[in-house]
């Protein structure tokens, strides 16, 4: 391989790296957000069985 | 009203024309006689240096919306574009200086103005994260930020012509009054891989813009819950 093919193809290279990197990154923020709408249905869950029961009443 | 394309149709396109400028740089577009080989890097490299640019007059664009029209979202969507701006301004350094060592035999050329007016814009910008994270989250961090991505935009014609202003011999100039200096085939290929590039930069956009305004709802939810 000569240095210019060297040189074409770490140019390419470092180009897909950093995208991949990229998509890595968004994927694991993608998991913390996905982490954290757990939680948060969890604790509405929560909220909702402790909330008391109300009663229907009539209306007009 | 804006017609957006949808993110995943966005995401093939995106795909298909980073697939079809790869076959016709290495397959179509001939070999340079000068500078053989090592000139295929220039359809990744001037491509990836002129989304920055796009990118950062996009982020100026947004920032000039929130001080003018006070637009939701400006502020954020100003933020996410000089990000992306940043990082295909690193793969400009990255793959320049790449290319710099194979045609010049050198890294860098201090006495090149186009290099270092790009480096000035990149450093320029790179500062922008500095001043938005020093200051509390609100109306005066959206304003300061807003005001320095529209003071950086000034440098991008200045960057662009710099190598047209000064007798500049090292960095090649393509772009010239009399039009691309390239046979046909070579400038099919520079833009089909500038818009493959246009396509990634503004999927990318999307995708980073959709988890930042996921990530600030999920915090107003977590506020209300609390």
């Amino acid at each position: 391989m000569s240095f210019a093919e060297k040189c074409v193809a770490a140019a390419y290279l470092i180009v897909f790296v950093v995208v991949l990197g990229y998509v890595l990154i968004i994927a694991t923020k993608l998991q913390r957000l996905e982490r954290e709408v757990a939680e948060l249905t969890e604790l509405a869950r929560v909220r909702g069985a402790k909330e008391p029961e109300r009663k229907a009443v009539a209306v007009g | 009203m804006r017609v957006r394309l949808p993110l995943p149709a966005l995401a093939v396109v995106a795909l298909g024309l980073m697939a079809a400028a790869i076959a016709l740089i290495a397959y179509v577009a001939p070999e340079d006689a000068n500078q053989g080989l090592s000139q295929k890097i220039f359809y990744f490299h001037v491509p990836i240096a002129l989304t920055a640019y796009v990118m950062f007059i996009w982020g100026a664009w947004n920032a000039l919306l929130h001080l003018w029209r006070r637009e939701p979202g400006a502020d954020l969507e100003s933020y996410v574009a000089i990000h992306l701006g940043v990082i295909f301004g690193v793969l400009t350094l990255v793959t320049g200086s790449i290319w710099a060592k194979a045609s010049w035999g050198v890294w860098w050329a201090w006495s090149s103005n186009q290099l270092v007016l790009f480096l000035v814009l990149f450093l320029f910008y790179s500062a922008y994260f500095m001043l938005r994270f020093s200051i509390d989250p609100g109306p005066q961090r959206e304003n300061a930020s807003a005001v320095y991505a529209l003071f950086g935009v000034a440098l991008i014609p200045v960057s662009f012509m710099a190598i047209r202003l000064a007798n500049d011999f090292i960095h090649p100039t393509v772009f010239t009054s009399q039009g691309p200096q390239m046979s046909g085939l070579m400038f099919l290929a520079f833009c089909v891989s500038w818009a493959a590039m246009l396509a990634l930069a503004a999927c990318l956009y999307h995708v980073e813009l959709a988890g930042k305004r996921l990530d600030a709802r999920l915090r107003e939810l977590r506020e209300l819950l609390a």
